[in-house]
């Protein structure tokens, strides 16, 4: 696979883990309006993940679409963010996952406008908006917990400790991204710290929550080397497709 | 968080397009108007109804008895020639 294929396929990657992630908590959310708030969000990342596959399927040449690329690959051939598939945890824990994510992913969406790859610079004009959106959703809610109640204020800041390690892997370059780089098609992570350092930096500040420093260990899904979690999430999400085969809604 | 009975209850008005007026939708809960304004977004604008929205506080609406209907509403039932129905109304006018 190219770098410029596995470089979409990160990105298609990291929004379908996270979209699965976030459709576990469809009925189980703490009221109705948060069950659909998050449903949204989900759709929207899947609805990204869909064009990115299937861009990332034409890349590869194989024939392979999106169902295959998204029901048929094992755990080491996914390509996501390991902070994407840490388990949902209580509702703090999951607004921290997406805030971080989504302050991630707006930056990364606004490089990407000037792609030139035509389909990533699409996803990213179409992104860009629903991104914001995001932050602006995530980013409420850790402003209401960490500024809220004593307990609230203890349980998100435990979030923000528990996640921010994975956010380090978010910014450190590989092959691949230097790779697409170069060509002009894709941006290098390290270029996007300083606005995610300014954005997270602002919302955290309101949220009286203070940045935690940074860790030496370094993950390394996006290369496929995944934390524990990943293949029970897959197992899940691919089990009606690996038993019933083109089985159709 | 398990209690709702926290968040209060928040009325939705949407306006479908520019120069059209707010129509109530309907309502939720939210912990503020941020929140507020949020949830009205992702329950009542997913299909493209609006381009704008307001949400005022359940608590904060005046509302008229239905027990005072009769003092309040029935004297303009007799009272016909109120009624703007001798005009002919152009086809141009879209939206009356």
């Amino acid at each position: 696979m190219t770098p410029h294929a596995r470089y979409v396929l990160r990105l298609a990657d990291s929004n379908l883990v996270l979209a699965q992630r976030l459709g576990e908590w469809a009925g189980h959310a703490p009221a109705l309006e948060e069950d659909l708030g998050l449903a949204n969000v989900s759709l929207d990342l899947l609805g990204q993940a869909r064009i990115l596959l299937a861009h990332a399927g034409q890349l590869e040449g194989r024939g392979r679409g999106e169902d295959e690329l998204a029901y048929l690959r094992e755990e080491s051939e996914y390509y996501n963010l390991t902070l994407v598939e840490q388990p949902n945890g209580d509702f703090g824990d999951t607004i921290m996952r997406q805030f971080l994510f989504d302050a991630w992913q707006l930056g990364l969406y606004e490089a990407l406008l000037g792609s030139s790859d035509a389909t990533l610079a699409a996803v990213a004009a179409k992104g860009r908006g629903e991104a914001a959106y995001h932050l602006r959703y995530s980013g409420g809610w850790v402003e209401r917990l960490g500024d809220g109640t004593a307990e609230s204020h203890a349980r998100v800041a435990a979030s923000l400790a528990r996640l921010w390690p994975y956010t380090q892997e978010l910014f450190v370059d590989d092959d691949v991204e230097r790779a697409a780089s170069e060509a002009g098609i894709g941006v290098l992570p390290s270029a996007l710290e300083g606005a995610f350092a300014a954005r997270t930096g602002e919302t955290l500040a309101r949220a009286t929550l203070a940045r935690p420093a940074k860790t030496a260990f370094q993950w390394y899904g996006k290369q496929g080397r995944h934390s524990e979690h990943l293949g029970y999430l897959l197992a899940e999400m691919q089990s009606l497709h690996r038993a019933h085969p083109g089985a159709t809604w | 968080m398990n209690d709702k009975q926290d968040w209060p209850l928040y009325e939705i008005f949407i306006r479908a397009k520019s120069g059209l007026d707010h129509k109530h939708v309907g309502s939720l809960h939210a912990t503020d108007a941020r929140m507020a304004l949020e949830h009205a977004r992702d329950l009542y604008t997913r299909r493209q109804e609006g381009v704008s929205i307001w949400a005022v506080r359940s608590a904060d609406i005046v509302a008229s008895d239905p027990a005072d209907s009769d003092a309040f509403f029935e004297p303009a039932k007799d009272k016909i020639y109120r009624h703007p129905t001798f005009y002919d109304i152009p086809d141009e006018v879209k939206t009356l």
